[in-house]
């Protein structure tokens, strides 16, 4: 039953692949393709929650992920609609997860793409999420438990389903009432149905399979499960055999890399809140949507502080500047500024004080 | 007897990994979704037990036997 298993999660990383290197041909940015955190922001600059002006569209790709999920457990009857486990610490958590990925500039799921595109920022990126998710396993081991979670209604586990559907049925009627962008990562994207279907797939693959980047790491690290790594391997290898076929690849560097920066201490600080904050979720943000879609409404409340992490991210001026090449040829790492860097350093105390507060005391 | 409904993973691994450290012969689990289901049973594999699984009322009840 194990082995099944496995390829089915292996299937499912192969077809994110194909989904990310197929959306980037289609028109998504480059090293982006699927990128869940990218994408909440930029659903949060389409809705005027933030005036970031070059990330501002309604994608496709987070609504079929949402609604794939939500199809295919209902069809195989594992929709449970369920809720009340810490929901507004949850959301707490979910707002600086985001905040590190837009620091590092990426989710975990980008940051796999851009490791497979070539992207050496993305190994560093790769480092500091282990070290967040060997810190967030540290609290697992000594109690950390954000509590049960109870049968609610089905309207309460339908509520991030109906938000996506109530949101694609506006962006197709009333497109105007929207803010899209003009120029930059925002303006870049595939076809709206192109998008949704693709996503619709992966969706229903993921909650089939389980597929969660953090979780790879931390069932390896924890239990010697090795099942949801093969994913994230399957992932990688795919993104960089895919790149190369396509002519895209040109070797592995910091330099220039595309909506990247190369100020390692913060893709390794970004991604270490990140991995941290994810294993106190349970699940990457990819996971949440998914989660989210079987009916789990404390996973829509992460999806909902996660899109109100962007907000603030770019409201604040804390996400990552990417590394540019102005026009007279001079070359700038990009990075964060004073505000990101104190954005991060909060988010590592609220993480700390959430992980030590929530230790359950020994039974007797 | 490990009652883990209401937890989502890895939380049930967790809570059945303390009780296997002890080594008892069986053990019985309550949770209520398919991922701990699958998560549970490949864990308690992996550890030298032999699982069953029963479905009661929506949760699942598996039972582990050395």
């Amino acid at each position: 039953m194990s082995k099944k298993i496995n390829l089915l999660v292996v299937i499912s990383g192969v077809a994110v692949g194909i989904a990310a290197l197929v959306l980037t041909a289609l028109g998504n940015p480059a090293n982006m393709g699927f990128c869940i955190a990218c994408f909440l922001r930029d659903i949060a600059g389409a809705t005027k929650m933030h005036s970031a002006a070059v990330v501002q569209y309604v994608r496709p790709e987070i609504i079929g992920l949402v609604l794939g999920s939500f199809i295919m457990s209902v069809a195989t009857r594992e929709f449970r609609a369920k809720a009340g486990s810490s929901p507004a610490t949850r959301f707490v958590i979910a707002m600086f997860v985001m905040i590190g990925a837009l620091v590092f500039l990426g989710c975990p799921l980008r940051m796999v793409i851009r490791m497979g595109g070539g992207d050496l920022n993305a190994f560093v990126g790769l480092a500091g999420f282990a070290i967040g998710i060997i810190i967030g396993i540290f609290f697992l081991k000594k109690g950390f438990s954000l509590k049960r979670s109870y049968e609610v209604t089905k309207t309460e586990g339908g509520i991030l389903p109906g938000v996506m559907v109530v949101l694609f049925g506006l962006f197709l009627a009333v497109p105007t009432i929207f803010a899209f962008s003009e120029t930059g990562p925002g303006s870049k994207r595939a076809p709206v149905f192109v998008a949704l279907i693709i996503a619709l797939v992966i969706g229903a693959l993921a909650q089939k399979s389980r597929l969660c980047m953090v979780g790879g790491m931390r069932d390896a690290i924890m239990f010697r499960d090795f099942n949801l790594l093969s994913g994230f391997a399957a992932i990688f290898v795919t993104i960089l055999i895919g790149n190369v076929i396509l002519g895209k690849f040109t070797g592995f560097s910091t330099y220039l890399q595309p909506i990247a920066h190369a100020s390692q201490l913060w893709n390794l600080l970004g991604m270490t809140l990140v991995g941290w904050g994810s294993v106190l979720l349970g699940g990457c943000p990819l996971r949440q949507l998914i989660l989210a879609g079987e009916g789990n409404g404390d996973s829509a409340v992460s999806v909902f502080g996660m899109i109100v992490g962007a907000a603030i991210a770019h409201n604040f001026k804390l996400a990552g500047a990417a590394a540019s090449l102005s026009e007279d040829g001079v070359y700038s790492v990009g990075g964060i500024g004073t505000a990101g860097k104190v954005a991060v350093v909060i988010g590592f105390v609220v993480f700390a004080i959430i992980s030590f507060m929530n230790i359950a005391k020994e039974e007797k | 007897m490990v009652d883990a409904r209401g937890y989502s993973c890895p939380m049930p691994v967790v809570m059945v990994q303390k009780e296997v450290k002890k080594n008892p012969d069986s053990l019985e689990v309550l949770v209520d979704n398919r991922t701990a289901v699958e998560n549970v049973s490949r864990f308690a594999r992996n550890s030298g037990y032999e699982v069953s699984v029963a479905e009661e009322g929506g949760d699942f009840k598996l039972t582990l036997k050395k």
